[in-house]
């Protein structure tokens, strides 16, 4: 069975091009536009990786990271931020709420595939 | 009770008293919260009780029934001037390094050191047979102990039990008080004691109360049951005495205490120079009326028994101790014992370093200066010299007391500390004046001083003296040259009791004094300053060091060499170069001006030691300094004070910039991230499928020009903010423009599926604009308005008298009223929802107010009926004719805020 990816970003065109990314590495992927889209999913499908924005327009990414770490169904997905956010309080902050990783706009494609199959190899 | 047994008492008492000074001393070290409490610091005001309350207020409750009580009314009810008064003269007394009250009134007057020489050698004058009286208080106590009730007689120096007490409160006040040569350290130690001792006193006076209330009485109804039934005490308790000008009696025993609780040496030692943070004025405000209170709760009960059961056959001051005495619960006696010497132990302690700070850096230092004592003190010498006059001024002061307690013997001691509270009044003028002020002059204050304390001197003191049969009886009875007007207690026939009496016509010499010679005397420059930061020092406060002026030539060797001499040559050194790296860099106007700022910062370390009169004249003496005008004083302190605000300006601006760059730079990353996951997906997969290809290229071109837009954006805005942006002005109609606009989002609008529909006036609204600056306004407030329209958008259009508003509205979740001004500051959504993200650039509705502001238009935003309405008012162009005269004009305007 393939690895499931939640993808959660309020921008379409971030979205469409992780979303391809995910589907060439083989990857059973599902979107989200927004945090209620977002948690919506994340309890339909129980991803084992979410990449995840911080700043959206209704529920921000640090409250989605929360629920996932805090819910005994998701506990063991694996989080990785994906923000335009690049202080160094801001990166502490995303790791103190639990991310796995936090990666920082703009970030490279490689990047992003790579940390993925880590995180799935670790898994 | 054997004296052994007494001796032994008091001494583990004292031991337990040096164990906790020394404990808190070590806890303060460790920067514990709970020394450094509010609690503390209030407790440590209670210091206000002594012996006098402990014992005297019985005895005169016994006497005159309720005046009692105005000891403590006069505190309570100047605690709301706490709060304004005395935080001023906080934060003046931390800013300035001022140690005592004679510092302040120095200061204040242009750090006159004959000021501050004759306040100290007054407060000495005023405070001494204060003292005494709790020497005595001590002595009677113990005397009563062991011989009840038998009374205390004059034993030899060597065998008073009183002297002794008193070298041990010496060796605990030196070991506390004088700990280091640092001023601005507090005493943690002595203040917790003290504040230990506030409690003690509490506590014991309280079980003795009650003892007497409860066990002795049958509880206070029965007390006063019979107390009303007896002649003598209904008089008191029905105010049958009172005398003829009660009212005013009341009033001005009460202004005494008022004064003495903010000036007394004691009070102003705890209240001011060991306070560690204005705040703990909050908690002292309602505590330290409520500790007065709880100490008040038995005195008329106990009085009122006293007068039941001993009669006059005992002296009313020691009712409380003869109870358990006559009962012979010699434990309780103990106790009760304990307690008045705590009062009166806390009060010697308190004083006397207080009036040793005084006596050294106002009359001491300054004299050894003059005296050129000290002018060959090499490596710190200087610094042990201060130490060594503040622990000789100790025992001097406590000498003194205990001097005056000896040969004044069988002087009258009653009301002792109310003639001390008519005394420190004598300076409630100079500092309240001081404060409010400006105008006050040094000469107006020291005249005053001067002239308050002979009245003080001749109505409260001269009759002690007559009494004591030093002085002829004719005084009191024929007045002064036999002429009655003069007769010490009733000056120019008014007929008041002797303290009210002095604190009348000391007042009132002093005060019209004061205020007359200030009226007609000058200031000279550094007068000038003080005044100004006195009256303002909530204004400078934090830029203190600008705000003192100082003109003239100094070396720094000099000043290292002067320092030295305090500190140690080591020492100064690295004092001196701590001064040189944090100004490192800095830019002077001229050398001058870094003169000024080492002169003031020697100045500042020495007053730590030495207060900062004595520094002022020290630092004098080594440097060459030039004389001011008080104009020039002014017009420097005005400049100070103006570069400050623009220094504070340019960083409120510079800050601004800073959060808007952040910004700017964060608004770019989102486009950037797609272009180049999209550009390196395009990159590595040669064999797309064309049309994802193209769809892939075409969101990359969208994403630039995404970009392209912000770029303009802020540029754009950069332009109107600076003033630079340029309006082509033609008369237009503007209802043609709102239908442009809404021709360009028809689509976009079908496409929402939202419900659209215009009111627009019937009649051409002209007006002059820049035709394309005003569709942009209209586009902005469209483009926002189907971002969030639920429903449905209206746009309106109407004119009213001379203005036009153009409207448009929509029912989405609508802006909350407190947000209403800065949805229009540039990036709002980005920095008020902080990980929310914005919707469009931030940028719009900035540039839409900026526009606006252009055309002297007014922009908002309100709800109404239920929706959200974004609007703009122009001026009408009333005819087309009108216009035309001026439709050329394409100036430059400036906008209107």
């Amino acid at each position: 069975m393939p690895m499931k990816v939640l993808i959660v970003d309020d921008e379409p065109n971030i979205l469409m091009s992780l979303d391809f990314l995910m589907r060439k590495e083989g990857y059973e992927v599902f979107v989200a536009r927004n945090g209620t889209e977002a948690l919506e999913s994340i309890q339909n499908h129980l991803p084992d990786v979410v990449l995840l924005d911080i700043m959206m327009p209704d529920v921000d990414g640090y409250e989605i990271c929360r629920f996932i770490k805090s819910n005994p169904e998701t506990e063991n997905s694996k989080v990785i931020f994906i923000s335009a956010k690049s202080k160094e309080s801001d990166i502490k902050k995303g790791y103190e709420i639990g991310a796995d990783f936090y990666i920082t706009k703009p970030f490279t494609n490689k990047q992003i595939v790579n940390k993925v199959k880590e995180l799935f190899i670790t898994s | 009770m054997q004296w052994g047994i007494i001796i032994i008492v008091s001494l583990l008492y004292l031991l337990l008293l040096f164990g906790l000074a020394y404990w808190a001393e070590q806890k303060a070290e460790q920067k514990s919260h709970f020394i450094n409490s509010p609690y503390i610091y209030a407790l440590s005001l209670a210091v206000y009780c002594t012996a006098w309350t402990y014992y005297g207020s019985i005895g005169r409750a016994s006497h005159t029934g309720y005046d009692f009580l105005l000891i403590y009314l006069g505190p309570t009810l100047s605690m709301p001037l706490w709060w304004f008064m005395m935080r001023k003269i906080i934060r003046i007394a931390k800013i300035q390094n001022i140690f005592s009250l004679a510092d302040l009134i120095a200061t204040r007057y242009g750090k006159n050191v004959t000021l501050g020489a004759i306040v100290s050698i007054f407060t000495v004058l005023g405070v001494i047979p204060y003292l005494a009286l709790q020497i005595k208080a001590i002595s009677e106590t113990f005397t009563l102990l062991l011989d009840y009730p038998k009374n205390y007689a004059r034993n030899p120096v060597f065998l008073d039990y009183g002297f002794y007490i008193t070298l041990v409160m010496a060796i605990f006040t030196i070991y506390f008080g004088t700990r280091r040569l640092d001023l601005t350290r507090r005493n943690e130690g002595m203040v917790f004691a003290i504040a230990f001792e506030s409690i003690f006193k509490l506590l014991a006076f309280l079980v003795a109360g009650t003892y007497v209330v409860f066990v002795v009485f049958d509880g206070f109804s029965d007390i006063f049951q019979k107390a009303f039934e007896q002649k003598e005490l209904q008089k008191i308790l029905y105010f049958q005495d009172s005398a003829k000008n009660q009212a005013w009696e009341w009033f001005l025993i009460g202004l005494a205490s008022l004064f003495a609780v903010m000036f007394l040496p004691r009070q102003f030692q705890m209240a001011v120079v060991e306070n560690k943070s204005e705040k703990h004025l909050e908690k002292a405000i309602w505590l330290f009326p409520l500790y007065l209170l709880l100490i008040n709760i038995f005195v008329l009960p106990v009085a009122l028994a006293g007068k039941l059961k001993f009669g006059d056959s005992i002296d009313a001051d020691i009712y409380i101790l003869a109870f358990p005495l006559q009962n012979n619960n010699y434990s309780l006696a103990l106790l009760t014992y304990l307690g008045g010497f705590a009062a009166s132990t806390s009060m010697l302690i308190v004083a006397s370093l207080a009036l040793s700070l005084m006596l050294t850096n106002n009359l001491f230092i300054p004299l050894s200066i003059r005296m050129g004592v000290t002018q060959y003190f090499k490596d710190k010498q200087w610094g042990k010299w201060v130490l060594y006059i503040r622990r000789a001024s100790i025992m001097l002061v406590l000498i003194l007391a205990y001097w005056y307690l000896y040969t004044a013997f069988d002087l009258p001691l009653v009301s002792i500390g109310l003639v001390s509270f008519v005394a420190v009044s004598q300076f409630a003028p100079a500092v309240i004046g001081g404060l409010y002020w400006k105008e006050a002059t040094h000469k107006g204050a020291l005249a005053g001083i001067v002239l308050g304390f002979a009245v003080w001197f001749y109505t409260l003191i001269v009759p002690n003296f007559v009494e004591a049969g030093l002085l002829s009886k004719s005084i009191m009875q024929e007045g002064l040259f036999g002429m009655s007007w003069l007769r010490p207690q009733s000056l120019f026939g008014l007929e008041f009791s002797p303290v009210a009496h002095s604190l009348f016509w000391s007042l009132f010499f002093n005060i019209t004094a004061y205020v007359a010679i200030s009226a007609f005397t000058s200031q000279n420059s550094q007068e000038r300053n003080q005044a100004e930061l006195f009256v303002d020092i909530f204004k400078y406060a934090d830029s203190y060091d600008e705000a003192v002026i100082w003109k003239g030539i100094a070396h720094k060797k000099n000043l290292e060499e002067l320092l030295a001499r305090f500190v140690g040559e080591n020492k100064a050194k690295n004092l001196l170069n701590e001064f040189e790296q944090k100004n490192q860099g800095k830019l002077y106007a001229d050398e001058a001006e870094r003169n000024a700022k080492l002169v003031k910062y020697a100045e500042k370390i020495l007053a730590t030691a030495i207060g900062s009169t004595s520094a002022r004249i020290l630092v004098a003496s080594v440097v060459q300094e030039e004389m001011l005008t008080q104009e020039e004083v002014l017009k420097i302190l005005k400049e100070t004070q103006e570069l400050k605000k623009l220094n504070f300006e340019l960083k409120k601006a510079d800050a601004l910039k800073n959060e808007f760059i952040s910004t700017v730079t964060h608004e770019l990353k989102t486009p950037i991230t797609s272009i180049r996951s999209l550009s390196e997906i395009l990159y590595e997969n040669p064999d797309l499928e064309s049309t994802q290809r193209e769809h892939f290229l075409k969101t990359v071109i969208s994403e630039t020009e995404r970009m392209e837009r912000l770029i303009n954006q802020v540029l754009e805005l950069e332009k109107f903010e600076s003033g630079k942006q340029k309006l082509h002005l033609t008369t237009q109609n503007l209802n043609e423009i709102v239908k442009e606009a809404i021709r360009i989002y028809e689509s976009i609008i079908a496409e929402k599926k939202i419900q659209f529909s215009t009111q627009l006036s019937q009649e051409p609204l002209w007006s002059e604009v820049d035709k394309d600056r005003i569709l942009q306004v209209i586009l902005n407030f469209l483009s926002n308005a189907v971002k969030f329209a639920k429903t449905k958008i209206i746009v309106s259009s109407y004119s009213k008298q001379n203005f036009i508003e153009i409207a448009v509205l929509d029912d989405g979740k609508g802006v909350p009223a407190e947000l209403k001004d800065a949805i229009f500051e540039k990036f709002f959504q980005a920095e008020n929802q902080n990980n929310r993200k914005p919707k469009g650039s931030g940028l719009g509705l900035a540039i839409s107010k900026k526009i606006i502001q252009y055309h002297k238009g007014s922009i908002g935003v309100e709800q109404e009926q239920g929706m959200t309405k974004f609007y703009f008012r122009l001026f009408r162009t009333l005819s087309l004719d009108l216009s035309e005269t001026s439709s050329d004009n394409t100036t430059i305007l400036k906008p209107t805020t």
